[in-house]
């Protein structure tokens, strides 16, 4: 599957409602053959406004999806946090590499001698040294693997601040 | 390189539940009927595809079913990774009690890469300002005590990917 590049959010209003969405719709999501409807009832408005809402937060990417969140460990996989120290100089070619690997879950630049950090999920363990031999292959740069030892805790769910 | 924290065994998936995951991966349907959709796509029954979801669910394949949002859209726009280097004997313990920090959103053990990386415990905090993420590492800081001999908070300044993990 050919991946595209995450275009920055655009910035849009978000009212009363865009928050409730955020606040009570990440999880949870009705088993039902209407599920939107039963979502929509519990926020006190329309199937049609509610599937509307989430078109235009997906659009503004202020939603980067609607769906399922795969653990990939449960079914035998493995994921792992990786970074690279990449000359400023060839930065974005590098950027372009690491990202064109559909085993990149995600990649963000951040201020350190290792500046680039990404997360690698493979559907079994060895296809970890693989994706790492293969973007170092690519880019000539050594990949340095922090696999987790142990978890202490993982739940991302933020509260619009907006 | 498999996590000591996956307790039970691998769930091993059918041919459908693994084409399930990879037809819904990047997102349910925006239609009013969404799993019937997908039903149609898989040929497979609507009740079929919910009995399957709600397996996973209950298995742990899928965390949850609902909206990921980008964090940065919806205010928090300083996003620090606290790294820490902290005396092995004690690490689990208060690992566990950095992860109860109700602004910790992930927290990990991750080996050292001396002698650049002395750091072995990551925590993710979030803020609208590096102050704030400043004074939650703090609080980290103040946690891990006399066990903590260094710390950095590494900020992400570009998100260059985010589409989520993707199989098939």
């Amino acid at each position: 599957m050919r991946e595209r590049q995450t275009p920055p959010a655009e910035k849009i209003a978000l009212d009363t409602v865009d928050r409730e969405i955020l606040a009570k719709m990440q999880g949870d999501f009705p088993l039902c053959p209407r599920p939107y409807q039963a979502a929509a009832e519990r926020l006190g408005i329309s199937e049609a406004e509610l599937l509307q809402r989430l078109q235009r937060l997906l659009d503004a990417r202020v939603l980067t999806r609607f769906g399922p969140m795969v653990q990939i460990e449960r079914i035998g996989g493995a994921f792992v946090l990786a970074a690279l120290a990449v000359p400023e100089a060839s930065y974005d070619e590098v950027a372009a590499q690491v990202n064109a690997l559909p085993q990149v879950a995600h990649n963000y630049r951040r201020e350190h001698l290792l500046n680039m950090w990404f997360v690698l999920a493979t559907e079994t363990p060895e296809g970890i040294p693989a994706a790492i031999a293969e973007i170092e292959a690519t880019t000539g740069l050594k990949v340095h693997a922090f696999p987790k030892e142990r978890e202490y805790f993982v739940e991302m769910k933020l509260e619009a601040r907006v | 390189m498999s996590a000591l924290s996956a307790k039970e065994p691998a769930v091993v998936l059918d041919a459908v539940d693994r084409a399930l995951i990879v037809a819904t991966q990047a997102g349910l349907p925006l239609v009013a009927e969404p799993y019937a959709q997908i039903a149609t796509t898989l040929g497979i029954a609507e009740a079929e595809v919910q009995a399957r979801l709600q397996a996973m669910l209950a298995s742990g394949v899928i965390r949850r079913i609902g909206a990921v949002p980008n964090h940065y859209a919806i205010g928090w726009t300083a996003n620090g990774m606290t790294v820490w280097d902290v005396d092995d004997a004690r690490i689990d313990a208060l690992g566990a009690q950095v992860g109860a920090l109700d602004f910790v959103t992930h927290c990990y053990r991750r080996p050292r890469a001396l002698p650049d990386w002395p750091y072995n415990l990551f925590a993710m905090v979030h803020g609208s300002s590096r102050d704030e993420c400043e004074a939650k590492a703090g609080q980290i800081r103040e946690l891990l005590g006399a066990a903590c001999r260094a710390g950095d908070i590494l900020y992400s300044s570009k998100i260059l990917k985010k589409s989520g993990l993707r199989i098939g």
